[in-house]
């Protein structure tokens, strides 16, 4: 592991950048799905790598925690290296791929599908927090539409889906509302992973940093996917068992496996394909 | 009988110079009022005083609402008042782009009425606008096109049936037929003339067009500067025009 360099502040931020932090994450834990604005800095990194995350991230961890990224279910990416890399160096904190070993857990695109439990933290990374913005995009009447509970553009969006495809055809960042209250943008998840948005044990944050939004589920908050009577919410995934660990429940990716075209479906959380294979699960490609 | 909207002492300024002054008058169920005047006499100042789309710098908007009776929407709460808007108030723009959504569908565009009051049915919302669609004369093959590609007095339809699905009890409509051909417009004043009578709406209709006024309105007001000059039947005010202005008005149509 390597050690903290004492050229910064313990993970990087200023003290007082993260008290403003963490007060907006207090905010937005107390308000659950409400954004809450804050002061977004700069980070030694570009907007689409997850600088939301990473500020969000630079508040809640301590020297004690140990640290998870993920991008897209896999903790390999050059973005959830170089995201781990930079914590190790400025917080000199432990880094794990193990889920269930983690207390703090960055994510991009996926929630993990080993159930997390109290105590732990999975902070997103949104690029554009607010839900409304596809059909309404001045600032000043969607947040006036929140504030007034006036979603009926959500489903105007939805409706527009249906008329066009037959179906709900969002199948990304689909939107939910928390407590009967707040609609709220999931940040870019595959609509599989919604239903462990709500209940969930841990605690859920979502930073945006070029928006300057930061929200917030407490543990055990109740989260309902949108819908129509008639087209009922269905968190799908593709129709197939993981390739190499043969999990039937798991989301999945498909990838190509030769110049022939050939394919496979394979789990995208890569910590919890690489668990199961371990314990003997075996999927039909597995070598 | 009580009115549904009862206006008392409206006044809005911007900086010193005047919108409208002390306007009152009374609007009871079922009655189209048309507001006409020059341009610049305070009309749409005056409506959009009326609609809660501006706030007036004195007097009182007294509608008669459905659960509570006479409320007076200057100072009731934003909530409250945008829920009016929603339910039983409809604004019809001159502008058809200022009333609907032109990324939307048609079909979305007349469901976001029904979806903000609580409709969760896709099938159901779809059959509303589909059926109303039919009644603004718009093909029910049409539903799933944007407005982008439908002609000025389609759009103007579509805002119309986007703006009555939810069978408001009082439209206020700004220059609705202006901009539009002359034979269109027609189209557009006979359809609209037969929704007031069919779904016994009030309406208060603001236009410089006195053909417009003549065929919808009961009662006229002629404004001026800022202010009411003559009110009365519409078909009195017409034919025998007391105030100087009014009669100057008649005159200049008459001549065209
Ligand atoms: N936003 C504004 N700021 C300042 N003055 C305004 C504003 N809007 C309107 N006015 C002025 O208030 C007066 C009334 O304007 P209003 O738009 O109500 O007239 P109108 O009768 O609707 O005219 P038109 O027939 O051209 O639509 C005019 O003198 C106008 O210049
Ligand atoms: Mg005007
Ligand atoms: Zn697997």
């Amino acid at each position: 592991m390597t050690m903290q360099n004492d050229a910064y502040n313990f993970a990087y931020l200023d003290e007082q950048t993260k008290r403003m932090i963490r007060r907006a994450i207090l905010k937005g834990l107390a308000i659950p799905g409400y954004q809450v604005p804050f002061a977004s800095r700069e980070m030694p990194m570009p907007y689409g790598w997850g600088t939301g995350g990473v500020q969000v991230s630079a508040a809640v961890l301590t020297p004690e925690d140990t640290f998870k990224v993920i991008d897209q279910g896999a903790d390999d990416t050059t973005n959830a290296v170089s995201i781990r890399t930079f914590f190790e160096r400025t917080a000199g904190v432990a880094t794990t791929t193990t889920t269930r070993n983690a207390t703090v857990i960055q994510t991009r695109h996926r929630i993990p599908e080993e159930p997390l439990t109290e105590g732990q933290i999975l902070v997103y990374q949104v690029p554009i927090p607010e839900p409304l913005r596809f059909l309404e995009p001045r600032e000043s009447e969607t947040r006036k539409m929140h504030s007034l509970e006036e979603y009926g553009l959500m489903h105007v969006k939805l409706y527009e889906d249906i008329a066009r495809h037959g179906h709900i055809a969002t199948s990304y960042a689909y939107p939910v509302k928390v407590e009967g209250r707040y609609v709220m943008d999931p940040s870019p998840i595959p609509k599989f992973d919604n239903p462990k948005l709500g209940n969930m044990a841990a605690i859920q944050l979502f930073g945006a940093g070029r928006e300057q939004r930061i929200y917030a589920l407490p543990p055990y908050t109740q989260v309902v996917s949108l819908d129509f009577e008639d087209h009922p919410f269905v968190a799908s995934k593709a129709d197939h068992p993981c390739g190499m660990c043969g999990a039937e429940d798991s989301y999945l990716d498909e990838v190509i496996i030769d110049d022939a075209g050939g394919r496979m479906f394979v789990c995208s959380d890569t910590d919890y394909c690489e668990g199961r294979q371990t314990a003997g699960h075996k999927g039909k490609d597995a070598a | 009988m009580t009115p549904l909207l009862s206006v008392q002492g409206i006044t809005k300024r911007y900086g010193h110079h005047i919108g409208c002054a002390d306007v009152s008058f009374d609007l009871y169920p079922g009655e189209v009022m048309g507001i006409v005047g020059e341009s610049g006499s305070g009309k749409s100042t005056l409506l959009n005083c009326l609609a809660g789309h501006m706030t007036p710098d004195a007097g009182q908007v007294v509608f008669d609402t459905r659960a509570d009776g006479p409320r007076d929407t200057v100072t009731m709460s934003e909530p409250a008042r945008r829920m009016l808007g929603r339910t039983d108030w409809a604004f019809v723009h001159q502008n058809a782009r200022d009333g609907l959504r032109m990324g939307v569908s048609a079909g979305g565009n007349v469901g976001e009425r029904l979806m903000a009051v609580g409709a969760r049915n896709y099938g159901d919302i779809r059959a509303q606008a589909t059926d109303w669609l039919g009644r603004v004369e718009i093909d029910a093959t049409r539903v799933d096109d944007r407005p982008t590609t439908f002609s000025g007095g389609m759009q103007q339809r579509l805002q119309i049936a986007r703006n009555l699905v939810t069978g408001p009890r009082l439209v206020f409509m700004d220059e609705p037929t202006g901009g539009l051909d002359v034979s269109v417009q027609a189209r557009l004043l006979d359809l609209l003339r037969g929704l007031v009578r069919d779904m016994g709406l009030s309406a208060i209709i603001v236009t410089h067009d006195l053909a417009v006024v003549r065929l919808l309105a009961d009662r006229l007001m002629v404004m001026k500067s800022g202010h009411v000059v003559e009110a009365g039947l519409t078909d009195q005010v017409l034919d025998d025009p007391q105030h100087a202005y009014s009669q100057l008005l008649v005159s200049s149509v008459l001549q065209v």
